[in-house]
Protein backbone atom coordinates (compact mmCIF):
# COMPACT_ATOMS: atom_id res chain seq x y z
CA UNK A 1 0.00 0.00 0.00
CA UNK A 2 1.24 3.47 -0.78
CA UNK A 3 1.97 5.80 2.14
CA UNK A 4 -0.59 8.31 0.83
CA UNK A 5 -3.38 5.73 0.92
CA UNK A 6 -2.53 4.71 4.48
CA UNK A 7 -2.39 8.38 5.49
CA UNK A 8 -5.82 9.07 3.99
CA UNK A 9 -7.34 6.12 5.87
CA UNK A 10 -5.71 7.14 9.15
CA UNK A 11 -7.06 10.68 8.66
CA UNK A 12 -10.56 9.22 8.35
CA UNK A 13 -10.00 7.22 11.53
CA UNK A 14 -8.99 10.42 13.37
CA UNK A 15 -12.01 12.31 11.99
CA UNK A 16 -14.41 9.61 13.15
CA UNK A 17 -12.75 9.25 16.53
CA UNK A 18 -12.92 12.99 17.17
CA UNK A 19 -16.52 13.55 16.06
CA UNK A 20 -18.40 10.31 16.85
CA UNK A 21 -18.81 8.34 20.05
CA UNK A 22 -19.10 4.53 20.03
CA UNK A 23 -22.65 3.20 20.32
CA UNK A 24 -22.01 1.40 23.65
CA UNK A 25 -21.10 4.78 25.22
CA UNK A 26 -24.16 6.55 23.80
CA UNK A 27 -26.46 3.73 24.98
CA UNK A 28 -25.02 3.93 28.50
CA UNK A 29 -25.42 7.72 28.59
CA UNK A 30 -29.03 7.33 27.45
CA UNK A 31 -29.64 4.84 30.24
CA UNK A 32 -28.26 7.37 32.72
CA UNK A 33 -30.52 10.07 31.26
CA UNK A 34 -33.59 7.85 31.76
CA UNK A 35 -32.55 7.04 35.32
CA UNK A 36 -32.10 10.64 36.53
CA UNK A 37 -35.01 12.46 38.11
CA UNK A 38 -37.24 14.67 36.01
CA UNK A 39 -36.32 18.35 36.33
CA UNK A 40 -32.94 17.63 37.95
CA UNK A 41 -29.67 19.30 36.99
CA UNK A 42 -28.26 15.80 36.40
CA UNK A 43 -30.88 15.08 33.73
CA UNK A 44 -30.28 18.51 32.22
CA UNK A 45 -26.54 17.89 31.98
CA UNK A 46 -27.09 14.52 30.29
CA UNK A 47 -29.54 16.10 27.86
CA UNK A 48 -26.95 18.69 26.79
CA UNK A 49 -24.36 15.90 26.49
CA UNK A 50 -26.63 13.76 24.27
CA UNK A 51 -27.51 16.79 22.11
CA UNK A 52 -23.82 17.55 21.76
CA UNK A 53 -23.00 14.01 20.62
CA UNK A 54 -25.66 14.23 17.90
CA UNK A 55 -24.58 17.68 16.75
CA UNK A 56 -20.86 16.81 16.54
CA UNK A 57 -21.61 13.81 14.33
CA UNK A 58 -23.90 15.85 12.05
CA UNK A 59 -21.36 18.65 11.70
CA UNK A 60 -18.38 16.26 11.58
CA UNK A 61 -16.62 18.44 14.14
CA UNK A 62 -14.76 17.69 17.38
CA UNK A 63 -17.19 16.55 20.04
CA UNK A 64 -15.04 18.30 22.64
CA UNK A 65 -12.56 21.05 21.85
CA UNK A 66 -9.90 19.29 23.89
CA UNK A 67 -9.03 16.57 21.41
CA UNK A 68 -6.63 15.29 24.01
CA UNK A 69 -3.74 12.89 23.93
CA UNK A 70 -3.83 10.78 20.79
CA UNK A 71 -3.35 7.18 21.87
CA UNK A 72 -2.81 4.67 19.08
CA UNK A 73 -2.24 0.90 19.06
CA UNK A 74 -1.39 -0.73 15.74
CA UNK A 75 -0.83 -4.38 14.86
CA UNK A 76 1.41 -4.42 11.81
CA UNK A 77 1.18 -7.25 9.25
CA UNK A 78 4.22 -8.41 7.31
CA UNK A 79 3.59 -6.00 4.41
CA UNK A 80 3.98 -2.89 6.60
CA UNK A 81 7.11 -1.88 8.49
CA UNK A 82 7.24 0.38 11.53
CA UNK A 83 8.87 3.33 9.79
CA UNK A 84 6.29 3.39 7.00
CA UNK A 85 3.44 3.29 9.52
CA UNK A 86 5.00 6.01 11.66
CA UNK A 87 5.51 8.33 8.69
CA UNK A 88 1.92 7.96 7.45
CA UNK A 89 0.53 8.30 11.00
CA UNK A 90 2.44 11.50 11.77
CA UNK A 91 1.42 13.04 8.45
CA UNK A 92 -2.21 12.10 9.11
CA UNK A 93 -2.05 13.73 12.57
CA UNK A 94 -0.54 16.94 11.16
CA UNK A 95 -3.19 17.06 8.42
CA UNK A 96 -6.00 16.36 10.92
CA UNK A 97 -4.72 19.31 12.96
CA UNK A 98 -4.59 21.58 9.92
CA UNK A 99 -8.21 20.82 8.96
CA UNK A 100 -9.50 21.10 12.54
CA UNK A 101 -10.30 17.47 13.48
CA UNK A 102 -7.66 17.92 16.19
CA UNK A 103 -6.79 20.99 18.27
CA UNK A 104 -3.19 22.24 18.41
CA UNK A 105 -2.42 20.29 21.54
CA UNK A 106 1.30 19.60 21.78
CA UNK A 107 3.26 22.00 23.98
CA UNK A 108 7.03 22.01 24.59
CA UNK A 109 7.35 21.33 28.32
CA UNK A 110 10.50 23.48 28.66
CA UNK A 111 9.61 26.53 26.54
CA UNK A 112 5.79 26.43 26.59
CA UNK A 113 5.73 26.72 22.80
CA UNK A 114 2.93 24.95 20.95
CA UNK A 115 4.25 22.98 17.97
CA UNK A 116 1.04 23.80 16.10
CA UNK A 117 0.75 20.42 14.37
CA UNK A 118 0.59 17.92 17.27
CA UNK A 119 4.07 16.61 16.46
CA UNK A 120 6.96 16.71 18.91
CA UNK A 121 8.75 14.57 21.49
CA UNK A 122 6.21 11.94 22.57
CA UNK A 123 3.37 13.20 20.42
CA UNK A 124 1.54 11.60 18.88
CA UNK A 125 2.10 8.48 20.96
CA UNK A 126 1.85 5.03 19.45
CA UNK A 127 2.28 1.39 20.43
CA UNK A 128 3.24 -0.97 17.63
CA UNK A 129 3.28 -4.74 17.59
CA UNK A 130 3.88 -7.32 14.87
CA UNK A 131 0.96 -9.40 13.67
CA UNK A 132 0.54 -12.55 11.55
CA UNK A 133 -2.85 -11.35 10.33
CA UNK A 134 -3.19 -10.27 6.71
CA UNK A 135 -4.73 -6.91 7.52
CA UNK A 136 -3.56 -3.91 9.54
CA UNK A 137 -5.46 -3.29 12.78
CA UNK A 138 -5.42 0.21 14.32
CA UNK A 139 -7.15 1.26 17.52
CA UNK A 140 -7.30 4.90 18.55
CA UNK A 141 -8.38 6.89 21.57
CA UNK A 142 -8.51 10.64 22.27
CA UNK A 143 -8.23 11.45 25.97
CA UNK A 144 -8.71 15.04 27.13
CA UNK A 145 -6.63 16.83 29.73
CA UNK A 146 -9.42 17.38 32.26
CA UNK A 147 -9.93 13.65 32.79
CA UNK A 148 -6.24 12.79 32.44
CA UNK A 149 -5.57 15.08 35.44
CA UNK A 150 -7.90 12.86 37.53
CA UNK A 151 -5.77 9.72 37.11
CA UNK A 152 -4.15 8.43 40.29
CA UNK A 153 -1.76 5.67 41.35
CA UNK A 154 -1.93 4.04 44.78
CA UNK A 155 0.87 2.11 46.45
CA UNK A 156 -0.51 -0.43 48.91
CA UNK A 157 -0.75 -0.61 51.82
CA UNK A 158 -2.27 2.88 52.10
CA UNK A 159 -3.18 3.82 55.65
CA UNK A 160 -5.10 6.98 54.67
CA UNK A 161 -7.89 4.88 53.20
CA UNK A 162 -7.18 1.72 55.18
CA UNK A 163 -6.27 -0.24 52.05
CA UNK A 164 -4.25 -3.45 52.36
CA UNK A 165 -2.75 -5.65 49.68
CA UNK A 166 -5.90 -7.49 48.63
CA UNK A 167 -9.04 -6.97 46.55
CA UNK A 168 -10.75 -5.15 49.43
CA UNK A 169 -7.80 -2.73 49.42
CA UNK A 170 -8.22 -2.29 45.66
CA UNK A 171 -11.93 -1.59 46.15
CA UNK A 172 -11.10 1.22 48.59
CA UNK A 173 -8.63 2.76 46.13
CA UNK A 174 -11.19 2.81 43.34
CA UNK A 175 -13.95 4.36 45.42
CA UNK A 176 -11.49 6.93 46.76
CA UNK A 177 -10.44 7.78 43.19
CA UNK A 178 -14.10 8.39 42.22
CA UNK A 179 -14.61 10.55 45.31
CA UNK A 180 -11.42 12.58 44.68
CA UNK A 181 -12.38 13.21 41.05
CA UNK A 182 -15.85 14.58 41.96
CA UNK A 183 -17.13 16.21 38.75
CA UNK A 184 -13.76 17.59 37.75
CA UNK A 185 -12.97 14.95 35.13
CA UNK A 186 -16.19 15.70 33.18
CA UNK A 187 -18.21 12.84 34.59
CA UNK A 188 -20.05 10.58 34.29
CA UNK A 189 -16.72 8.84 33.87
CA UNK A 190 -15.22 5.45 33.23
CA UNK A 191 -12.44 3.90 35.32
CA UNK A 192 -9.63 1.98 33.62
CA UNK A 193 -7.70 0.08 36.27
CA UNK A 194 -4.59 -2.07 36.52
CA UNK A 195 -3.78 -4.03 39.67
CA UNK A 196 -0.03 -4.64 39.86
CA UNK A 197 2.71 -4.08 37.30
CA UNK A 198 5.28 -1.31 37.80
CA UNK A 199 4.40 2.38 37.80
CA UNK A 200 4.80 2.70 34.03
CA UNK A 201 3.25 -0.56 32.86
CA UNK A 202 0.39 -0.18 35.34
CA UNK A 203 -0.76 3.15 33.92
CA UNK A 204 -0.35 1.95 30.33
CA UNK A 205 -2.43 -1.17 31.04
CA UNK A 206 -5.09 0.88 32.84
CA UNK A 207 -5.60 2.91 29.64
CA UNK A 208 -5.69 -0.16 27.39
CA UNK A 209 -8.79 -1.24 29.33
CA UNK A 210 -10.64 1.63 27.63
CA UNK A 211 -10.52 -0.32 24.38
CA UNK A 212 -13.09 -2.70 25.88
CA UNK A 213 -16.74 -1.88 25.27
CA UNK A 214 -18.85 -0.78 28.24
CA UNK A 215 -21.25 -3.71 27.86
CA UNK A 216 -18.65 -6.50 27.78
CA UNK A 217 -17.96 -8.82 30.70
CA UNK A 218 -14.56 -9.41 32.25
CA UNK A 219 -13.57 -13.06 31.58
CA UNK A 220 -12.06 -13.28 35.08
CA UNK A 221 -15.04 -13.76 37.44
CA UNK A 222 -13.20 -12.12 40.38
CA UNK A 223 -12.59 -8.98 38.33
CA UNK A 224 -16.10 -9.09 36.83
CA UNK A 225 -17.52 -9.03 40.37
CA UNK A 226 -15.22 -6.17 41.37
CA UNK A 227 -16.20 -4.16 38.28
CA UNK A 228 -19.94 -4.43 38.89
CA UNK A 229 -19.55 -3.71 42.59
CA UNK A 230 -17.49 -0.55 42.02
CA UNK A 231 -19.96 0.59 39.37
CA UNK A 232 -22.83 0.17 41.83
CA UNK A 233 -21.05 1.66 44.84
CA UNK A 234 -19.42 4.46 42.82
CA UNK A 235 -22.83 5.54 41.53
CA UNK A 236 -24.06 5.40 45.12
CA UNK A 237 -21.67 8.21 46.05
CA UNK A 238 -24.19 10.57 44.44
CA UNK A 239 -21.66 12.81 42.67
CA UNK A 240 -23.60 12.72 39.40
CA UNK A 241 -22.95 14.20 35.94
CA UNK A 242 -20.53 17.16 36.12
CA UNK A 243 -20.57 16.75 39.91
CA UNK A 244 -24.08 18.26 40.07
CA UNK A 245 -25.30 15.38 42.25
CA UNK A 246 -27.30 12.44 40.89
CA UNK A 247 -27.32 8.72 40.25
CA UNK A 248 -25.00 8.64 37.24
CA UNK A 249 -21.44 9.09 38.47
CA UNK A 250 -19.81 6.24 36.53
CA UNK A 251 -20.58 4.72 33.13
CA UNK A 252 -18.27 1.76 33.55
CA UNK A 253 -15.36 0.15 35.38
CA UNK A 254 -12.76 -1.96 33.57
CA UNK A 255 -10.08 -3.79 35.55
CA UNK A 256 -7.06 -5.82 34.51
CA UNK A 257 -4.05 -7.15 36.38
CA UNK A 258 -0.31 -7.66 35.90
CA UNK A 259 2.20 -9.53 37.99
CA UNK A 260 4.16 -7.36 40.42
CA UNK A 261 7.38 -7.45 42.39
CA UNK A 262 7.08 -8.85 45.91
CA UNK A 263 7.95 -5.38 47.21
CA UNK A 264 5.40 -3.43 45.13
CA UNK A 265 1.62 -3.34 44.94
CA UNK A 266 0.37 -0.56 42.68
CA UNK A 267 -3.21 0.19 41.78
CA UNK A 268 -3.20 2.44 38.72
CA UNK A 269 -6.43 4.27 37.92
CA UNK A 270 -7.13 6.18 34.71
CA UNK A 271 -10.28 8.29 34.52
CA UNK A 272 -12.06 8.77 31.18
CA UNK A 273 -14.60 11.56 30.67
CA UNK A 274 -18.05 11.02 29.16
CA UNK A 275 -16.57 12.17 25.82
CA UNK A 276 -15.10 8.68 25.49
CA UNK A 277 -13.64 8.86 22.01
CA UNK A 278 -12.44 5.47 20.84
CA UNK A 279 -12.47 3.86 17.43
CA UNK A 280 -10.55 1.44 15.28
CA UNK A 281 -10.44 -0.34 11.95
CA UNK A 282 -8.91 -3.11 9.90
CA UNK A 283 -7.28 -2.19 6.63
CA UNK A 284 -6.46 -4.61 3.81
CA UNK A 285 -3.20 -4.51 1.88
CA UNK A 286 -5.05 -2.94 -1.05
CA UNK A 287 -5.98 0.01 1.17
CA UNK A 288 -9.63 -0.82 1.81
CA UNK A 289 -11.21 -0.52 5.26
CA UNK A 290 -12.64 -4.02 5.77
CA UNK A 291 -14.09 -3.54 9.25
CA UNK A 292 -14.78 -0.83 11.85
CA UNK A 293 -14.06 -2.30 15.27
CA UNK A 294 -16.78 -0.46 17.18
CA UNK A 295 -20.37 0.37 16.23
CA UNK A 296 -21.11 4.08 16.06
CA UNK B 1 -35.06 30.37 33.44
CA UNK B 2 -33.73 33.17 31.29
CA UNK B 3 -30.96 35.58 32.38
CA UNK B 4 -30.84 38.55 30.03
CA UNK B 5 -28.44 41.47 29.81
CA UNK B 6 -28.01 43.86 31.55
CA UNK B 7 -26.74 41.59 34.33
CA UNK B 8 -27.71 43.71 37.33
CA UNK B 9 -27.01 42.85 40.95
CA UNK B 10 -30.75 42.59 41.52
CA UNK B 11 -31.14 39.85 38.89
CA UNK B 12 -28.06 37.97 40.11
CA UNK B 13 -29.19 38.03 43.75
CA UNK B 14 -32.36 36.21 42.73
CA UNK B 15 -30.40 33.19 41.50
CA UNK B 16 -29.92 30.13 43.69
CA UNK B 17 -27.78 27.01 43.58
CA UNK B 18 -29.39 24.43 41.28
CA UNK B 19 -31.10 26.95 39.00
CA UNK B 20 -30.88 25.99 35.32
CA UNK B 21 -30.30 29.25 33.50
CA UNK B 22 -30.08 30.33 29.87
CA UNK B 23 -28.01 33.45 29.28
CA UNK B 24 -28.73 35.96 26.53
CA UNK B 25 -26.44 38.94 26.01
CA UNK B 26 -22.78 39.85 25.66
CA UNK B 27 -20.16 37.85 27.57
CA UNK B 28 -16.34 37.87 27.51
CA UNK B 29 -13.96 34.94 27.41
CA UNK B 30 -10.92 35.00 29.67
CA UNK B 31 -8.70 32.23 30.92
CA UNK B 32 -5.26 31.83 32.48
CA UNK B 33 -3.29 34.59 30.73
CA UNK B 34 -6.08 37.19 31.08
CA UNK B 35 -6.59 36.51 34.78
CA UNK B 36 -2.89 36.77 35.53
CA UNK B 37 -2.62 39.98 33.48
CA UNK B 38 -5.56 41.66 35.25
CA UNK B 39 -4.45 40.50 38.69
CA UNK B 40 -1.02 42.06 38.08
CA UNK B 41 -2.69 45.42 37.40
CA UNK B 42 -3.15 45.25 33.62
CA UNK B 43 -5.94 47.43 32.24
CA UNK B 44 -8.94 45.51 30.91
CA UNK B 45 -9.60 46.32 27.22
CA UNK B 46 -13.36 45.94 27.78
CA UNK B 47 -15.72 47.22 30.48
CA UNK B 48 -16.19 44.32 32.87
CA UNK B 49 -18.63 46.14 35.15
CA UNK B 50 -21.79 44.06 35.51
CA UNK B 51 -20.17 41.67 33.06
CA UNK B 52 -19.93 37.92 32.72
CA UNK B 53 -16.57 36.27 32.13
CA UNK B 54 -16.32 32.84 30.51
CA UNK B 55 -13.41 30.47 31.23
CA UNK B 56 -13.05 29.26 27.68
CA UNK B 57 -10.35 28.87 25.05
CA UNK B 58 -12.53 28.71 21.95
CA UNK B 59 -11.73 27.58 18.44
CA UNK B 60 -12.66 30.58 16.28
CA UNK B 61 -12.03 30.92 12.55
CA UNK B 62 -12.28 33.87 10.20
CA UNK B 63 -14.80 33.25 7.42
CA UNK B 64 -14.78 36.13 4.91
CA UNK B 65 -15.50 39.22 7.01
CA UNK B 66 -16.63 37.64 10.25
CA UNK B 67 -15.53 35.37 13.08
CA UNK B 68 -17.19 31.97 13.38
CA UNK B 69 -17.01 29.91 16.58
CA UNK B 70 -16.24 26.25 15.89
CA UNK B 71 -15.98 24.96 19.45
CA UNK B 72 -16.57 26.77 22.72
CA UNK B 73 -16.76 24.52 25.77
CA UNK B 74 -15.62 25.58 29.25
CA UNK B 75 -12.16 24.99 30.70
CA UNK B 76 -11.40 24.05 34.32
CA UNK B 77 -12.01 27.09 36.53
CA UNK B 78 -10.10 26.25 39.68
CA UNK B 79 -6.84 27.49 38.11
CA UNK B 80 -8.20 31.05 38.41
CA UNK B 81 -9.03 30.69 42.11
CA UNK B 82 -6.03 32.81 43.21
CA UNK B 83 -7.28 35.75 41.10
CA UNK B 84 -11.05 35.48 40.64
CA UNK B 85 -12.25 36.88 43.97
CA UNK B 86 -10.18 40.07 43.67
CA UNK B 87 -11.30 40.62 40.08
CA UNK B 88 -14.96 40.17 41.01
CA UNK B 89 -14.54 42.83 43.72
CA UNK B 90 -12.51 45.24 41.60
CA UNK B 91 -14.70 45.22 38.48
CA UNK B 92 -18.08 44.20 39.96
CA UNK B 93 -18.14 41.14 37.71
CA UNK B 94 -21.58 39.52 38.08
CA UNK B 95 -20.98 36.08 36.67
CA UNK B 96 -18.23 33.57 36.03
CA UNK B 97 -18.90 30.70 33.61
CA UNK B 98 -16.65 27.63 33.68
CA UNK B 99 -16.50 24.04 34.78
CA UNK B 100 -15.56 22.14 37.92
CA UNK B 101 -16.48 24.93 40.35
CA UNK B 102 -14.29 27.27 42.41
CA UNK B 103 -13.18 27.62 46.01
CA UNK B 104 -14.01 29.59 49.15
CA UNK B 105 -12.27 32.83 48.08
CA UNK B 106 -14.43 33.13 44.99
CA UNK B 107 -17.53 32.12 46.95
CA UNK B 108 -16.86 34.88 49.49
CA UNK B 109 -16.49 37.49 46.73
CA UNK B 110 -19.73 36.31 45.09
CA UNK B 111 -21.51 36.78 48.41
CA UNK B 112 -20.03 40.22 49.02
CA UNK B 113 -20.44 41.72 45.56
CA UNK B 114 -23.50 39.90 44.26
CA UNK B 115 -22.08 37.48 41.72
CA UNK B 116 -22.60 33.82 40.76
CA UNK B 117 -20.63 30.91 39.37
CA UNK B 118 -22.35 29.38 36.37
CA UNK B 119 -21.37 25.82 35.44
CA UNK B 120 -21.41 25.01 31.72
CA UNK B 121 -21.43 21.40 30.56
CA UNK B 122 -17.82 20.30 30.11
CA UNK B 123 -17.10 18.75 26.75
CA UNK B 124 -20.26 20.08 25.09
CA UNK B 125 -18.22 22.15 22.65
CA UNK B 126 -20.70 21.95 19.76
CA UNK B 127 -23.93 22.71 21.63
CA UNK B 128 -22.27 25.69 23.30
CA UNK B 129 -20.69 26.99 20.06
CA UNK B 130 -24.15 26.97 18.44
CA UNK B 131 -25.40 29.38 21.11
CA UNK B 132 -22.78 31.99 20.22
CA UNK B 133 -24.65 33.94 17.60
CA UNK B 134 -22.15 36.73 16.96
CA UNK B 135 -18.56 37.65 17.72
CA UNK B 136 -18.46 41.47 17.80
CA UNK B 137 -14.78 41.68 18.69
CA UNK B 138 -11.58 40.23 20.07
CA UNK B 139 -8.93 41.79 22.30
CA UNK B 140 -5.33 40.98 23.22
CA UNK B 141 -5.11 38.43 20.41
CA UNK B 142 -1.55 39.49 19.52
CA UNK B 143 -0.37 39.36 23.09
CA UNK B 144 -1.95 36.09 24.25
CA UNK B 145 -2.86 34.12 21.12
CA UNK B 146 -6.31 32.98 20.04
CA UNK B 147 -7.35 30.56 22.84
CA UNK B 148 -6.18 32.97 25.57
CA UNK B 149 -7.54 36.19 24.01
CA UNK B 150 -10.60 38.09 25.26
CA UNK B 151 -13.38 37.23 22.82
CA UNK B 152 -16.68 39.12 22.83
CA UNK B 153 -19.46 36.55 22.44
CA UNK B 154 -23.05 37.53 21.88
CA UNK B 155 -24.89 34.48 23.17
CA UNK B 156 -28.50 33.41 22.97
CA UNK B 157 -29.96 30.97 25.49
CA UNK B 158 -26.52 29.76 26.56
CA UNK B 159 -27.21 26.85 28.97
CA UNK B 160 -25.59 26.82 32.44
CA UNK B 161 -26.36 25.71 35.98
CA UNK B 162 -25.86 27.96 39.02
CA UNK B 163 -23.51 25.99 41.27
CA UNK B 164 -22.31 28.88 43.49
CA UNK B 165 -24.72 31.66 44.35
CA UNK B 166 -24.47 35.09 45.99
CA UNK B 167 -25.92 33.79 49.28
CA UNK B 168 -22.88 31.76 50.28
CA UNK B 169 -24.06 28.41 48.90
CA UNK B 170 -21.91 26.09 46.81
CA UNK B 171 -23.26 22.94 45.19
CA UNK B 172 -19.65 21.70 44.92
CA UNK B 173 -19.10 21.94 48.68
CA UNK B 174 -22.46 20.25 49.27
CA UNK B 175 -21.82 17.31 46.89
CA UNK B 176 -18.31 16.91 48.31
CA UNK B 177 -19.66 16.62 51.86
CA UNK B 178 -22.48 14.25 50.90
CA UNK B 179 -20.23 11.97 48.83
CA UNK B 180 -17.67 11.90 51.64
CA UNK B 181 -20.33 10.66 54.05
CA UNK B 182 -21.42 8.02 51.48
CA UNK B 183 -17.81 6.94 51.00
CA UNK B 184 -17.27 6.53 54.75
CA UNK B 185 -20.29 4.26 54.97
CA UNK B 186 -18.73 1.98 52.33
CA UNK B 187 -15.39 1.63 54.16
Amino acid sequence: MEGKVLQKNLLELIRRTSSELPLDVIRTLEKGYRREQKGSTAKYALKVILDNIKLAKEKSQPLCQDTGTIICYAELPSWLDELAFKRAYEQAVAEATAVGYLRQNSVDSLTGKNSGNNLGPGSPSYHLSASRQRSLTVRMMLKGGGCENMGVQYSLPDSRIGAGRDLEGVRRCLLDAVYQAQGKGCGPGILGVCIGGDRGSGYAASKEEFFRTLDDRNPDPRLARLESRILREGNGLGIGPMGFGGATTLLGVKVTHRNRLPASFFVSVSYMCWAFRRNGFQLSESGRITRWLYDS
Amino acid sequence: MLLEAPFTEEKIRQLNVGDMVEITGLIYTGRDAVHKYLAEGGRPPVDLTDGIIYHCGPVVVREKDRWVVKAAGPTTSIREEPYQGDLIRRYRIRGVIGKGGMGPRTLAACHEVGAVYLHAIGGAAQVLAERVVEVPGVHMMEKFGSPEAIWEFRVERFPVVVTMDSHGNSLHAQVLAESEAALKSLF
